[in-house]
């Protein structure tokens, strides 16, 4: 049995005949949300140092400081959303979509701030306030409107549109500059129009968040419209969703994932070290993440699918064991082989943990305490990254790269041994 | 499900209507500023201040039109003008255009980043220009700084100063978050100072370019700017962690190494211009829209003065001395 139904469900649910589900329409929903969300979004993001370096004059070192800033606010929205989608059961569709349209609204203002510095940081401001609004409910909603067994398919699914939407984002920004000779104005207005029909995509292909959430009345199964075949879900704990960390199930889970996210070194480190190994012209290193990306875009699905077979414990750990190959990789002699490999690794990391770690939890919480749950998991995950980050940082500048590599893998190892023992143990029925 | 797909449809062609009337638009309205080259009556043999208009991006001279080159961040020594210039599209780069009195290109060097600080020798042969590297949207959204040097005795270009072996605080630094930023050359065509970043300080660097060393001098001192008589540097000290003003502009002098505050109390984030004994340097507009070109004096006497609304880059080109 799943991790989910170990500790709490006395009725072993019948496995689906066949793996070969389709996956729900509103994971896919959500999906297209996510994909056409990530074009409006990655589009800004491409030119928005240009834009405001250039176009404005702003200094860049107070951009980074402000955007660092925001983005660490993000993490506590999260929380907020988390809450607000729960409250009341299931208005994980509502809040989702406010953030949503807060982001998309968040490029009219760039805008119409026409250049005004305080503008434009209010403008920054609340596009991360809405994507930490809605990161958490999306997420439960997709575990919501997938059977239990299906799940790590379907976050590969969504994290795969996501990543897509991603990649072309800059692609339409380029093309948009250059077909305007540099109208940044022009990129925000797409992008608005393109974050308006993800929202409206949302709200007239998702169902709302009665249905697909907690839906705790009469079938008393609480697992959603797709989830039917979950059988009975855990209503009985439904009221502790303020609990979550009360839960010892979920309580190892997070515990699990913050201790693996602080000995995460930080995608920008390993392209740091690759770019340096390998003596790559400074033009071409944005192909590091762009390849890595690729890679975790056609790695999603065949990782949830394994996921749902072999349980979703054994995939996050292995995943991670790829991030720790790759760490011992950047030890190694540098060259073109061992890049590839890296970025191979850290793909099979993404597609393994990503979505993997949010089908590992869902389950575990009950439906109208499971946005709040994920986005417990998700910002503990977030705060420890980032403090990995630092260490790791921190580390390079005392003792250079090479040792700091060598106690980020030595931590790795032993993070993976506690997670090994924290994380429930038999999964399988 | 057949209304839904109708609304979808709908709203798809008129975002996809309206973005492309958008993109159209902008389009004959000319985007960005188009690209312009120097006016063949726009040359350096006028002696005057020298700036960038922000209405035009293009160089002026004050007073008159904008007829020079277009120009990101502009400096002069000498017979020769350096100009740098985004060029379109992502990854950033920029464009490292050197002049000469007449505003004939006469090499161009492109890097990555987004252009950022340009400075010339009094004397015309030494150039260096600092970039800011974006990391893109896939990797984390913080800037580091690229600074290169072009000898033009030699031709020599030094792509990163970062390779300069470097002594903090008398012991030879290797670290790998080194970053260096706003060259200031002496007149002997071979000393300059800089900024230094390493380990979350900045110094005041010394650096010998023959000799091909570098040395920190003190802490806290961003964006020198050397006196022409080579005494002083004027430069951006952190006073303040609030990351909406966090510089104050500052002149230390070298034979003691002592500094004073100037009268501009707003926070200065430029590489200062000696303007005589006042420094020239860029300020946002009031309407947050570009910047504004403000003057004080060096010696902490006298109020802030407005001297070029909409400008940048300010320089001084003495009469011609051949």
């Amino acid at each position: 049995m799943y991790l989910a139904t170990t500790g709490r469900r006395t009725d072993a649910p019948s496995r689906p005949a066949g793996t070969r589900r389709r996956v729900p329409g509103t994971v896919i929903a959500l999906g297209a949300v996510s994909l056409v969300t990530d074009v409006s979004s990655e589009m800004v993001t491409a030119v928005l140092p240009l834009y405001l370096v250039l176009g404005l004059g702003l200094s860049p070192l107070q951009f980074g400081f402000l955007d660092g800033l925001f983005n660490g606010a993000t993490a506590l929205v999260r929380l907020l959303g988390g809450r607000l989608a729960d409250h009341g059961g299931g208005r994980h569709r509502t809040i989702a979509g406010a953030g949503y349209l807060l982001s998309a609204l968040s490029r009219l203002g760039l805008l119409l701030a026409g250049g005004a510095a305080g503008g434009i940081a209010a403008a920054l401001a609340a596009d991360r306030l809405g994507k930490g609004v809605r990161t958490a409910p999306r997420d439960a909603l997709i575990s919501l409107s997938a059977p239990p067994e299906a799940l790590g398919r379907a976050f590969g699914v969504h994290r795969a549109m996501d990543t897509t939407g991603a990649l072309l984002g800059p692609v339409v920004a380029f093309a948009v500059l250059w077909a305007t000779a540099d109208a940044y104005d022009a990129v925000f207005a797409v992008s608005f129009a393109t974050g308006l029909f993800g929202v409206l995509v949302l709200f007239l292909f998702v169902p709302a968040g009665a249905r697909a959430g907690a839906g705790a009345g009469a079938a008393g199964a609480g697992a959603g419209v797709a989830g039917a075949a979950a059988g009975s879900g855990p209503t009985g704990r439904s009221r502790n969703r303020s609990r979550a960390l009360g839960d010892p199930v979920f309580r190892r889970v997070v515990t699990a994932a913050a201790l693996l996210g602080a000995v995460t070194i930080g995608d920008s480190f390993l392209y740091l070290l690759l770019q340096r190994g390998l003596d790559l012209p400074p033009l071409l290193f944005p192909l590091l993440p762009l390849g890595a990306a690729a890679g975790y875009l056609l790695l999603a699905v065949p990782a949830g699918r394994i996921a749902d077979r072999t349980g979703r414990r054994l995939p996050f750990l292995c995943g991670h064991v790829a991030l720790l190959t790759a760490y011992l990789t950047l030890m190694a002699p540098p060259g073109w082989p061992a890049a590839v490999l890296v970025l191979v690794l850290l793909a099979v990391f993404y597609a393994a943990t990503d979505g993997v770690l949010m089908a590992l939890a869902g389950p575990v919480l009950p439906p109208d305490g499971r946005a709040g749950g994920l986005a417990v998991l998700q910002t503990g995950q977030a705060l420890a990254r980032l403090v990995g980050a630092a260490g790791f940082g921190a580390a390079w500048t005392w003792w250079g790269p090479r040792p700091a590599l060598a106690v980020a893998a030595l931590g790795l190892a032993a993070a993976l041994v506690a997670a090994w023992r924290i994380l429930p143990g038999r999964e399988s029925s | 499900m057949k209304a839904r797909s109708v609304v979808v449809i709908v709203a798809a062609l008129v975002l996809l209507g309206g973005s492309l009337g958008y993109v159209l638009h902008a389009r004959q309205r000319g985007g960005g500023q188009p690209l312009a080259a120097a006016e063949n009556s726009f040359t350096l043999d006028e002696p005057g201040l020298y700036y960038r208009d922000a209405a035009t991006g293009r160089v002026a001279r004050s007073p008159g039109p904008a007829d020079g080159p277009s120009c990101a961040r502009f400096h002069t020594g000498g017979d020769r003008a350096l100009c740098l210039l985004a060029l379109p599209g992502t990854p950033a780069r920029t464009r490292a255009v050197v002049y000469d009195r007449r505003f004939t290109e006469l090499q161009a060097v492109t890097v990555p980043g987004i252009p950022n600080r340009a400075r010339v020798s009094a004397s015309g042969r030494l150039l260096a220009w600092t970039t800011f590297a974006v990391g893109d949207s896939y990797a984390a959204g913080t800037f580091s700084t690229r600074t290169s040097i072009l000898d033009l005795r030699t031709g020599y270009l030094v792509k990163s100063v970062e390779s300069i072996p470097l002594t903090v605080d008398g012991a030879r630094h290797h670290a790998a978050d080194v970053n260096y930023w706003g060259i200031t050359f002496a007149s002997d065509d071979n000393r300059f100072y800089a900024t230094v970043s390493t380990g979350g300080r900045t110094h005041l660097v010394e650096g010998d370019l023959r000799a091909w060393s570098a040395r920190t001098l003190r802490e806290n001192v961003e964006c020198p700017s050397l006196s022409p008589d080579g005494t002083r540097i004027a430069f951006k000290k952190k006073v303040s962690a609030d990351p909406a003003a966090p510089w104050r502009l500052h002149v230390l002098d070298l034979a003691g190494l002592q500094e004073h505050p100037v009268a501009e109390s707003r926070s200065v984030d430029d590489q200062a211009s000696w303007l005589g004994e006042t420094l020239g340097y860029a300020l946002p507009a009031r309407d947050g829209k570009g910047t504004d070109v403000w003057s004080v004096p060096a010696d902490g006497s006298g109020t802030p003065h407005l001297l070029v609304p909409g400008g940048s880059s300010p320089v001084t080109v003495p009469a011609a001395s051949r």
